[in-house]
């Protein structure tokens, strides 16, 4: 790849000439022209504002762009090349503190409607702030926003010295980055705006999708195209599961957000399918983006830095393969396990529910072979912080994919289903194993994409590690008495034969359980909170004096792309 | 990393060297289930039961569903009746696949934080609807819903709803041209009791007209939202089916 300009990056001046200068300065500002039109002329206030957004980010890039140009090196001629000889970190370091920074916003979104059922005056009585809207922010927010930006920051920290190469398409790798906040902050908003196409966890309207379907493709393309310019012969396992996640997301978010728009200049648009297709397309999304978005990317995630952390070999080669194919096949046959007894045909539920079960074993294999790769390491737990983290992650992955399959089996289902037994299965896996993965993944990149010999504080990443365990035994522990509560209550006769409680009766028995798991949400936030501080410092350069613990060792010589031999 | 014993047929290693062979095998793996899950629902047809009484949303009921959809209503309450003896007694008879059949998207939900709404039509007063949705705890003291008092206090600003129809009657929904034509017409006049509704209720069976707010004078979100939860679950004669049953 020739050196191309890199957009929002002044620490690396790539050369640019005066006419490429003036065309990508004027083609922002076209952009901007463009949307500030369509602001004027928008069928609803919701897309205007929008809009609004987009054009003043493009008068921004604009202006970026002219402000940050090198005009001494255009009017020399001198092409100022980036360091080939390192990895291209820009977008990981900014990654790893949006990462955080989502995280903590979701982490909050999440704590105040856990209060909001406690106390309902919280929604204030406006509309910005009432749950039905918070709920999507506060889903999107952990799971794409926080959960998305690991993916991408850790897939391009990892497929680089993976392939021992620097990232393909330098620009386009940045256009990623900043496209996916774009994303982010353009659903959010909508969100709060009531601007959503009524399906979980596919709430953003059809032009925000269409959006996202660009930044995807640039991401298929910034990956694949650096694993075909490696220096590896083999493809790292790691990077099989990103893949398939990269392609698997992309099918399924293009086929469950199929919709016709009511305006081109309006947000409203109607979902294509309808009905009993429309719940199966939605739940064949929906459960596989647990599948691929929460699960084969961070089990790639954790391929690279369990071993790493670890300083050991990944447990079984022959077991990586047989776990990947079984598990991205079986997946995404298991959708149909969110609508048992519904109006969907019976042997659609039967056979998501058969696969669901046959699931448990490729689960498990991603487990095992974590797990083990401690093999003959595993006096770390007790003096390696972060290696507990991923411990408890895997723990915690091995748990919630044993009790899934359990919950999709129809008789528990029949019980489990519509109660926040589900939110709780939910929560175990997204706090347990995305959450601690993600953590720990952060704490082993911050000191090495900043240069530091070490973190700030390894005893407050220990911290972190408690309060976050106790948040979530806490979380999952009040979900799962509330739901098997609620599933009990609901169906319980009296010997007059008739129905025992009334649905608010239920309702006010949840009270306890909504403050314990409030409780939980407010640890794990309070964890993260301590991540945040320890990071920062980490960046500042400081380093807490303290009784050392251990921690992997980083040769920073070692950490470059292999050079192609001398042209 | 190289396997030892080479299968004369396939050498996962070919995989591991070559990311579009890779790739393209996973995109394979993955298409599969879908394909064999989803695609059958569109041609089999029994997977969509004939039944009397299935029609479009009237213009204001589709307003009113828009509302339900923007105030994000399904995070927590569904619109699916199991099979279940409980669930039949508590919400009313089972849901059929038909009556989400118009339903761009479907809201079956997976949460009860608050109860099902499948059959919530016809089950409460206009008033009560109104009473609830201002401040829910004022008729159950137990509620956690949030209040909407802004729904009764806003004009209902639908924009052109004859855009609404034809985009649903691009995927499949069968409005006619003259609903399509009529669709700003049978918003106002649904709600507002001295209008001639002869042509609405025609090309809209059960439609219910009536001001639905309890201010006849002006046409609310919330005439829209209330027009809406009433007609839920009650196109369908579900007693229809009993016959069907054999009696031992």
């Amino acid at each position: 790849m020739s050196a191309r300009a890199g957009d929002f990056d002044e620490h690396i001046s790539w050369g640019i000439s005066m006419e490429q200068l003036v065309m990508k300065a004027g083609g922002w500002f076209a952009l901007a022209l463009l949307a500030a039109a369509a602001a004027v002329m928008a069928a609803d206030s919701g897309f205007a504002v929008h809009m609004t957004i987009v054009a003043a980010t493009g008068l921004l890039l604009a202006a970026l762009t002219l402000k940050r140009a090198d005009y001494g090196a255009i009017i020399r001629g001198a092409l100022k090349m980036p360091d080939q000889g390192r990895y291209d970190d820009d977008m990981i370091r900014w990654g790893v503190i949006a990462t955080i920074f989502w995280g903590l916003a979701g982490f909050l979104a999440g704590l105040y409607i856990a209060l909001q059922l406690a106390f309902p005056a919280l929604n204030l009585g406006i509309e910005y702030t009432s749950f039905g809207r918070l709920r999507p922010l506060h889903t999107s927010a952990v799971i794409f926003a926080f959960g998305g930006n690991a993916l991408i920051a850790t897939s391009f920290y990892v497929v680089q010295r993976t392939c021992r190469a620097r990232l393909a398409f330098p620009t386009m790798a940045r256009f990623v980055f900043w496209g996916y906040q774009m994303f982010i902050v353009l659903a959010a908003t909508g969100y709060l705006m009531g601007i959503t196409e009524g399906k979980e966890y596919a709430e953003p309207e059809w032009y925000v999708d269409l959006w996202l379907t660009v930044v995807w493709v640039c991401y298929l393309l910034v990956f694949g195209g650096t694993i075909l310019k490696r220096s590896e012969p083999h493809i790292y396992v790691a990077n099989w599961f990103y893949l398939s996640f990269i392609i698997t997301i992309a099918m399924l978010h293009i086929v469950n957000n199929l919709s016709m728009p009511v305006s081109l200049l309006g947000s409203k648009s109607y979902a294509a399918f309808a009905g009993v297709q429309d719940a199966l397309t939605q739940w064949w999304y929906g459960h596989n983006a647990v599948g691929f978005f929460l699960t084969a990317g961070f089990l790639a995630m954790m391929y690279y830095f369990v071993p790493k952390q670890a300083e050991r070999p990944v447990y079984s080669y022959r077991l990586s393969i047989i776990h990947f194919w079984s598990l991205i096949f079986l997946y995404i046959w298991a959708g149909p396990h969110h609508l048992h007894y519904t109006a969907l045909p019976d042997w659609a539920q039967t056979l998501g529910m058969v696969f669901s079960i046959m699931l448990w074993m490729p689960s498990w294999g991603g487990m095992i072979n974590g797990l083990m790769t401690l093999n003959g390491a595993w006096d770390k737990i007790r003096t390696d912080p972060i290696i507990r983290m991923m411990v408890m992650a895997l723990a915690f992955y091995g748990m919630s994919t044993f009790e899934g399959p359990m919950m999709s089996i129809k008789a528990v289902n029949s019980l489990s289903h519509y109660t926040d037994w589900t939110i709780g299965h939910v929560h175990s896996g997204a706090l347990g194993w995305n959450g601690m993965i993600t953590f720990a993944c952060l704490y082993y990149m911050a000191p090495r994409l900043w240069g530091r010999e070490r973190l700030y504080s390894l005893r407050m990443v220990n911290w972190h590690f408690w309060l976050a365990t106790v948040g979530i035994v806490l979380y999952a522990a009040a979900m799962w008495t509330a739901g098997i509560m609620q599933g009990l209550m609901w169906r319980e006769y009296g010997s007059d034969g008739y129905l025992v409680y009334a649905f608010s009766e239920v309702v006010k028995a949840m009270f306890p359980m909504y403050l314990i798991r409030a409780a939980g949400g407010l640890l794990y936030l309070a964890g993260a909170i301590i991540m945040a501080v320890n990071i920062g410092l980490t960046i500042a350069g400081r380093q807490r004096e303290e009784k050392p613990m251990r921690d992997a060792a980083f040769d920073p010589a070692a950490d470059r792309p292999l050079q192609p031999h001398a042209a | 990393m190289e396997t030892k014993t080479k299968s004369k047929f396939f050498d996962h290693g070919r995989l591991e060297r070559n990311v579009s062979l890779l790739g393209i095998a996973a995109l394979i793996v993955v298409a599969i289930g879908g394909i064999v899950e989803i695609a059958p629902l569109f041609w089999i047809d029994s997977t969509i039961e004939k039944v009397e009484g299935m029609r479009p949303y009237t213009p204001l009921e589709l307003a009113g569903r828009n509302i339900y959809i923007r105030e994000g209503c399904y995070n927590c309450h569904s619109q699916m009746i199991r099979p279940f003896r409980d669930e039949v007694e508590r919400y009313g008879h089972y849901s059929l696949a038909a009556e989400s059949m118009y339903d761009h998207p479907f809201q079956w939900g997976s949460k009860r934080t608050g109860p099902d709404l499948a059959r919530v039509g016809g089950r409460y007063s206009d008033e009560w609807h109104v009473q609830h949705l201002k401040d829910p705890r004022a008729v159950v003291p137990e509620s956690i819903m949030p209040t909407y008092p802004f729904l009764a206090e806003r004009d209902l600003k639908a924009g052109d709803m004859s855009g609404d129809l034809t985009a649903l009657a691009r995927v499949g929904v069968p409005y006619d041209k003259d609903a399509i034509a009529a669709a700003n017409d049978d918003l106002k006049a649904q709600a507002d009791p001295n209008a001639d509704s002869t042509a609405l209720v025609k090309r809209y069976p059960k439609a219910q007209v009536r001001d639905f707010d309890g201010d006849p004078n002006r046409l609310t979100e919330m005439d829209a939202l209330v027009a809406y939860l009433q007609m839920i679950g009650t196109l369908v004669d579900t007693k229809a089916a009993a016959a069907q049953e054999t009696v031992r």
